[in-house]
């Protein structure tokens, strides 16, 4: 009786598996075959690449590409400055009105950027920052949740270690380098591994503050690619959808252990 | 000697204040200055080319609780909140119990579960269009083989909403599984042991041991879910537009479609205004209930 138990959860767990990838596996399928061979599942029918292809020269996804790899990368380097300095204020300096600006800090966690795409989007074009990488970047630089981590990892630090730099004569912000940080380590490689897959993925405020393909990142390339306005059939959706998730899925396919401890260590996205 | 204490304080409340400032001018800028430029805008008549704005006070307001759109909007945010929420949590969980068990190919099991969390959204509705497109879809086939007719799933009001709730559930429920991962690992080994003397069933021991030990990662991945559902709405822009009449429209779709698409930026900013009250509601009761038990500090 145990037994049979035990191989119905297991069937119904790989059951639930098979469902859960299989969106991605006809995706798969559906970009190297033919449009009609697609919809018709026939086994046999010959592989091919000319769905990329036409993908491929339907839209300039290298400039994509490199968008949203220069948006990460902006935004994961401001991301890093700003709550360093802020997250170490807060956990180891005492100053009047800390302890009030964390509350304000606490609150824009549940200021979502995304609710406040109306002013945002006044806001960015006042500062000249309209369709802009850095336009796009900034409102995400300055996390309430990168704040809070950064400060979680600081105050997890001896206090010791501190000292023992003071006394050598370190000034804070060398205590902050070389001290801090490098302890901090695990939690930076978690935060960025959580940043880069969140910004990678992010849409509607891109969608609103480019608007030419010198700033668009791949995310927008690929809806205005597969709008029903342009007619793009199932394949080559597939196809173009296969090529710009690639590498995110590949880097997390290799680095799953990584990617998981990550999203553990941080908790929120 | 107290002088040199003095300085001391002074220089550190000077770093402290240097450290925080890019921070504090930034989280300004975009996120507390646009609050209130939000709420200011709201109490305002949308400017046209032959009248200036002028005050209305909570005008626009009243506007919105007469505007069938609006309530529509709200009623179906309301429903996609009310099944998201405990049908992802319920998923995640039995996820979780899985993927924790020793069963058979378990590393391609976890890997499944989780891997839709890594996808854009517009990519997951990429994926989806081809299950749900009338006729071809994958959707469609299954069911042509039963001998069911072709339902248009994403072109017909009664399946449209239910079908972008298919999605959100999808993408959301391999990263709530992570959490309960973790939870289930610090649950002592001698608890099970204990509860196998007393003779204990697999499934009793999961309802009366399991889920309560779980019942403070649940409250915690609630909140995250709730605030999923006003954020998670990428995929209406590739699957239905908010359409058919509505019929899946969400608010924060509504909101981007007011001010981008109709211009009525007021409308716009009193609707926001609206969204951030519930979500401050939420916060209230997550820093005064929750965050006794989470794991912050």
């Amino acid at each position: 009786m145990k037994l049979f138990s035990k191989n119905i959860e297991a069937i119904g767990a790989i059951i639930l598996a098979i469902v859960w990838v299989s969106p991605l596996l006809f995706a798969f399928w559906a970009a190297f075959h033919s449009t009609s061979d697609a919809v018709n599942f026939n086994i046999s029918s010959p592989w091919t690449l000319s769905n990329f292809q036409t993908a491929w020269v339907g839209a300039p996804w290298l400039q994509y590409f490199s968008n949203t790899f220069l948006l990460v990368t902006v935004i994961l380097i401001g991301q890093f400055f700003v709550t360093t300095l802020a997250g170490f204020a807060f956990a180891q300096i005492q100053f009047p009105g800390r302890d009030f600006v964390f509350i304000l800090v606490l609150m824009q966690l549940f200021i979502l950027p995304e609710v406040l795409i109306v002013e945002n989007y006044v806001m960015v074009s006042r500062l000249g920052l309209f369709d802009t990488i850095l336009g796009v970047g900034m409102p995400y630089m300055a996390s309430a949740f990168g704040i809070f981590l950064m400060r979680q990892a600081f105050k997890g630090i001896p206090k010791e270690l501190h000292e023992a730099a003071r006394v050598e004569g370190c000034t804070w912000l060398g205590i902050l380098w070389r001290v801090y940080v490098p302890l901090a380590r695990p939690t930076y490689i978690a935060y960025a591994l959580v940043s880069v897959s969140t910004h990678w993925n992010n849409f509607l405020w891109p969608l609103i503050v480019t608007n030419s393909p010198e700033t668009r990142p791949l995310t927008v390339g690929l809806s205005i690619f597969g709008a029903p306005e342009n007619g793009v059939d199932i394949s080559v959706i597939s196809a173009a959808t296969m090529m710009s998730v690639a590498p995110l899925l590949i880097a997390f396919l290799v680095f799953q252990k990584q990617f998981v401890q990550a999203f553990l260590r941080t908790g929120i996205k | 000697m107290s002088d040199i204490v003095a300085n001391e304080r002074r220089r550190q409340a000077l770093y402290g204040w240097i450290m925080l400032s890019p921070a504090a001018i930034l989280l300004t800028t975009f996120a507390f200055y646009p609050s209130l430029a939000t709420f200011w805008t709201s109490l305002f008549s949308r400017e046209t080319r032959r009248r200036p704005s002028e005050f209305k006070g909570i005008g626009n307001y009243t506007d919105l609780f007469a505007d069938p759109t609006f309530l529509k909007v709200v009623t179906n945010n309301l429903i996609y909140a009310f099944s998201t929420i405990p049908i992802s949590i319920i998923i995640a969980l039995a996820m979780a119990l899985w993927a924790n068990s020793k069963i058979p190919a378990r590393g391609f099991i976890r890997t499944a579960y989780f891997t839709p969390t890594v996808l854009p959204m517009i990519a997951a509705a990429n994926l989806w269009l081809f299950f749900y497109t009338p006729g071809f879809g994958v959707l469609d086939q299954i069911g042509g083989f039963f001998g069911i007719p072709s339902i248009n799933w994403l072109g017909q009001p009664q399946t449209a909403l239910w079908s972008v709730i298919i999605v959100t559930i999808w993408k959301e429920a391999g990263f709530f599984m992570i959490f309960y991962l973790a939870a289930l690992q610090t649950i002592p080994e001698d608890l099970k042991e204990a509860a196998d003397i007393e003779g204990c069933s697999r499934w009793m021991y999961t309802r009366r041991v399991i889920i309560p030990l779980l019942m403070p990662t649940t409250l915690f991945i609630m909140v995250n879910a709730l605030i999923n559902s006003v954020k998670l709405i990428d995929h209406l822009f590739i699957l239905t537009k908010g359409g058919p009449n509505d019929a899946s429209k969400l608010v924060l779709y509504y909101i981007w479609e007011m001010a981008f698409a109709f211009f009525d930026a007021p409308h716009a900013a009193a609707l926001t205004i609206l969204v951030l009250a519930v979500l401050g509601v939420v916060a209230g009761i997550k820093f005064t209930i929750l965050d006794k038990r989470t794991h912050y500090q």
